[in-house]
């Protein structure tokens, strides 16, 4: 079974976000860079299901350089490959510029499945995996905590609103990984020194074969006109009280006499 | 010219779901603002009744797409099916729901289309016929006004934030022939949690539980249990295994956008904050005073919470008479 993971590098979710003075990006001085933490669960995936039934894992991933950082992450964990797209002409591509890159970078891939984050924790877009599918006209499956490969098809509980749908896809297939899938491994030390002589394939656009003019920041069609701060909410209104019964009595009168939600 | 609002819908065992309701009341609102005409769409097997159910939020027109195969939803025949039905109606502007189908559904609809996607939208500003589109991103830490280039715009509205409006009108009721086409997935089984379990991205009142808990979510329950609410949980709850995944508020888990939500011996992490932060009326139970949810609450109560939440339960039994 090969197995390819789409990874990405985000701000750690413990990350205090600041907006940058082009009012359309965030500061990233300040910010601890981590591998997404649902894409944590693919390579963790992909690694239990090449441990089980033999195959490769390939790390795929786009980004400035600094993103090789999550790729070898992903390597130290175990993944045998990766392949960087990396090129300013990249940067700041929108969900299906990015989705057309990595189905670029897939062409040249033998693969039986992929598996990726359902959703990106920086723009929170859950987009790419299901363009790249289309892209690669495979079927998808999304949201999963569970997930069994046999025989030329794959079965995945999938979650929904109130429960799951047990769903069966044949392979070649995508998945998208949730929270309960797997506890992800810590990258052992000979894992991370192995990592560092683990081959990453560095690709260009050009590399690639994909138009310029269709990817990066200038071509975004999901425009950013403004990053903002939610709105502040008013200063916190403290309920004072002797005893418990007399706090729940005062805040009960303000839900229902003026806030009216009780 | 693309022009018109499609408003795709969602049904479960032949039952509208809430999320299709905020959808066409918002595409109505929209194709107002554009002065175009709302076609809302239901897919299904043996969905008769709903078209009628659909005419009080004002579609224009509702294409009914009926076949076995579109029983549940599976991304291949549901795109096959959509993608037909929006090619030959050209609309300017998709709208869905930000639900598990919906998340699913627009990125694979807009690679199919090479359109853009607004995801998760919270607020739809019209003006002079552009739309702009106010979604969170960084788990709600930032809120961005975005625009999508060419046609149609896909977006997909947060459940439970978009109003529902009753509009009644005589929509034009159509019932094309659909291609389901090449499906590579299938529904094996549907595994529903019981039927009273308030699902939390579409609760209107949430009581949720931190460390502060100790793994004894009992007093939560009851309270929860008394207003019909979800519970929710931190991720350190979770992670203690205290509660499933499934019940997790934050970055790494739900996004909820509840009238009331109650946090109960959670601190505030921040990327706890995140996922609650567009709750309407947020009411903090903490024992530290100094406890950051404070800083993003409405109300507060510093307090032990297996004091203080009972107290709440008996005053709503009390309010109930």
């Amino acid at each position: 079974m090969d197995i390819v993971v789409l990874v990405k590098q985000v701000p750690d979710t413990e990350s205090l976000v600041q907006i940058a003075d082009d009012g359309v990006s965030i500061k990233t001085q300040d910010i601890k860079w981590i591998m997404n933490p649902y894409d944590e669960l693919a390579v963790e995936e992909a690694l239990q299901i090449k441990e089980a039934q033999g195959g490769t894992v390939t790390i795929l991933s786009l980004g400035p350089e600094k993103a090789i950082e999550a790729i070898r992450t992903a390597l130290a964990m175990g993944a045998d490959q990766g392949v960087h797209i990396c090129d300013p002409v990249a940067q700041g591509s929108d969900s299906l510029a990015t989705a057309k890159l990595l189905a670029a970078a897939l062409k040249d891939l033998p693969f039986d499945l992929i598996i990726a984050g359902h959703r990106a924790v920086d723009e929170d877009n859950y987009q790419v995996a299901a363009a790249v599918a289309e892209l690669m006209d495979i079927p998808q499956i999304s949201m999963v905590n569970k997930a069994e490969v046999s025989e030329g098809k794959i079965t995945c509980h999938r979650t929904i609103e109130g429960g799951t749908v047990v769903m069966e896809a044949t392979l070649p297939a995508l998945f998208t990984t949730q929270r309960g899938l797997n506890e992800p491994r810590y990258a052992s030390l000979p894992g991370i020194m192995k990592a560092k002589k683990k081959p990453v394939d560095v690709k260009t656009v050009a590399d690639l074969g994909v138009d310029a003019g269709s990817v990066g920041a200038a071509n975004r069609k999901v425009k950013i006109k403004a990053f903002n701060l939610p709105p502040e909410r008013q200063a916190v209104r403290m309920i004072e009280g002797d005893a418990a019964a007399d706090k729940a009595a005062e805040l009960l009168k303000i839900l229902h006499e003026e806030i009216k939600v009780i | 010219m693309a022009q018109g609002v499609f408003a795709i819908t969602e049904q479960r065992d032949g039952e509208l779901r809430k999320v299709s309701f905020e959808t066409v009341s918002e595409g109505r609102r929209l194709a107002d603002g554009l002065g175009s005409e709302l076609t809302a769409v239901v897919l299904g097997s043996g969905i008769d009744g709903l078209a009628g159910e659909l005419k009080k939020y004002g579609p224009d027109k509702i294409l009914v797409g009926d076949d076995p195969a579109l029983a549940d939803y599976t991304t291949d025949a549901y795109t096959n099916v959509l993608v037909e039905l929006i090619q030959s109606s050209d609309p300017a502007v998709i709208i869905t729901g930000a639900s598990a189908q919906g998340k699913d559904l627009a990125g694979r609809l807009a690679a199919r289309l090479d359109a853009g996607v607004a995801m998760d939208c919270v607020e739809i500003k019209l003006d002079n016929g552009n739309l702009t589109y106010t979604r969170p991103m960084f788990g709600g830490k930032i809120v961005a006004n975005v625009e999508i280039e060419g046609s149609p715009q896909i977006v997909a509205v947060r459940p439970n934030v978009m109003n529902i409006t009753e509009n009644p009108k005589e929509s034009a009721i159509e019932k094309p022939a659909v291609q389901v086409g090449d499906v590579k997935t299938k529904v094996v089984e549907m595994k529903m949690e019981t039927a009273d379990k308030v699902e939390l991205t579409e609760a209107d009142i949430i009581v949720s539980g931190g460390r502060g808990t100790g793994g004894d979510y009992a007093a939560i329950e009851a309270l929860a249990n008394e207003l019909a609410a979800a519970v929710g949980a931190s991720r350190s709850a979770v992670d203690e295994g205290w509660r499933p995944h499934s019940d997790q508020v934050g970055q790494t888990g739900k996004t909820v956008s509840p009238t009331l939500y109650i946090a109960c011996g959670i601190s505030g992490a921040i990327q706890h904050l995140a996922g609650m932060s567009t709750s309407k009326y947020i009411v903090a139970i903490n024992k530290d005073e100094e406890a950051p949810i404070f800083s993003k609450a409405d109300l507060g109560i510093v307090g032990d919470l297996f004091d203080v939440v009972p107290a709440i339960t008996e005053e709503v039994k009390k309010s109930k008479g």
